[in-house]
Order: C-alpha cells, then sequence, then structure tokens
C-alpha cells in the first residue's frame, strides 16, 4: 500500500507518519526536503512550487510502487507541497517503514531520488535582492 | 488541422505569458509541434532537454497528435 500527495497547504508529517504504522513493521524513516536559505551562492527567501498535477500524481504514485515492489518495506507515502514556501518550510515528505531498517533506508532514497528525477514539479526561487527565477535543473545531490 | 490543448509550466509559462492555449497546428508529431511552438515563443531548451507528455502520460516525441490532445512540454524538473 502506498500513497502520494500534492498539497497546497502546510505538510502534516505526524499525520502521514501514522499512516505508516504497522504490526509488520520494526521502524521507518523518513526524508523532509526543506527551503535552504542559499542556492548556488544567492540568498533565497522563498520558492514557488508549479507542478503538473495530474501527471506528477501518477509519476509519484509509480515511484512508490517501485519502491515497494523493489525493497522489503511494509508501507511507503510521500507528499510534496505545491505553491510558495518560505525557508524552512517542508516542501517534500517521504516515509519508508519495513520490517529491518535496511530496506527503510534504500527505500527512502530511492523514493526521494526518482521523484526529483522523474516528477514534473519545478522550483521558482525568490530573492533577497527581489529578483525570481526558475531554478534549470539540480545541480547536485 | 487538429485543435489541440496545450498547457504551459514554468519557464515555458513565463515565455509565452499563458498557462494554456487552444491552437490549431499542422504538426503532425509532438516533436514538430515544439518546433512550431519554439519558433513563435522563443523556448530557450531544446528538445533534448525536454520530454512531452499527451493526455496527462509522458510518450515519445514521435508521438502522433489527434484532435483535441492535451499536450504539455516538460522541461527539466526540479522538485524535491
Amino acid at each position: 500500500m502506498t500513497r502520494f500527495l500534492m498539497t497546497n497547504s502546510t505538510i502534516d508529517a505526524v499525520a502521514l507518519r501514522r499512516e505508516l504504522l504497522r504490526a509488520e513493521a520494526g521502524g521507518f524513516c523518513s526524508f523532509e526536503g526543506w527551503v535552504r536559505q542559499t542556492n548556488g551562492g544567492r540568498q533565497v527567501t522563498g520558492i514557488d512550487y508549479d507542478a503538473y498535477v495530474p501527471l506528477a500524481v501518477t509519476e509519484a504514485q509509480a515511484v512508490l510502487n517501485e519502491a515497494l515492489t523493489r525493497f522489503d518495506v511494509t508501507n511507503v507515502v510521500a507528499a510534496h507541497c505545491c505553491g510558495y514556501l518560505q525557508v524552512g518550510e517542508i516542501a517534500v515528505w517521504i516515509g519508508v517503514a519495513a520490517p529491518h531498517r535496511a530496506a527503510a533506508f534504500s527505500a527512502c532514497r530511492y523514493v526521494i531520488d526518482e521523484i526529483k528525477k522523474r516528477v514534473p514539479i519545478w522550483k521558482r526561487e525568490h530573492y533577497v535582492d527581489g529578483n525570481v527565477g526558475w531554478v534549470a535543473c539540480h545541480d547536485s545531490e | 488541422m487538429p485543435q489541440i490543448e496545450l498547457e504551459y509550466f514554468a519557464q515555458l509559462s513565463e515565455a509565452t505569458g499563458l498557462r494554456s492555449e487552444i491552437r490549431n497546428t499542422p504538426a503532425l508529431t509532438a516533436a514538430a509541434l515544439y518546433d512550431e511552438l519554439r519558433e513563435q515563443y522563443g523556448f530557450a531548451l531544446p528538445p533534448g532537454r525536454m520530454r512531452v507528455a499527451v493526455n496527462a502520460a509522458f510518450r515519445p516525441w514521435e508521438q502522433e497528435l489527434f484532435e483535441g490532445d492535451h499536450v504539455v512540454f516538460i522541461p527539466p524538473v526540479t522538485g524535491g
């Protein structure tokens, strides 16, 4: 069982974690992507996230299903924000529950890497100097 | 000429000044339609850096276009 959520409101990490609770799971690990105050040496005040929502949802859902197939995990849940976020806010949340930790870590890594590669979501950064700009592509891990 | 519904995101939305557009086009494929739009709007991104979705599913550039198709050209993604 997996679930991907695209949301215009704040990501509720506590509620998402609750969806992962299973008696057969021995633990879970999560990854939170936050809006960072700098990018490429420029001071950032916030990020607008644009998304082609219907395809973003189906592609992210496919990633979660792949994680469930490839790794020995019990459940995978993820969420991504749309719209404007300030520095420090959660842009993306991924949680993976598994009987044992190794699979949970691996699957969590797989999901964030694939989401960043494949899911049609775009960042438009707002800078301290008042400029805005689309991020051209992912330039680092 | 088939009538195609286009939706623009990120840099393409900025370049066109549009979020969506209904367009009659002689383009027979997604690749030809992108060339046509690039010519008109001056998109900086070459097709090699883009992907294309037709009716909300990723498709190859040679995808044939039909009346009423919904087409989205997808710049390099930067979510996460």
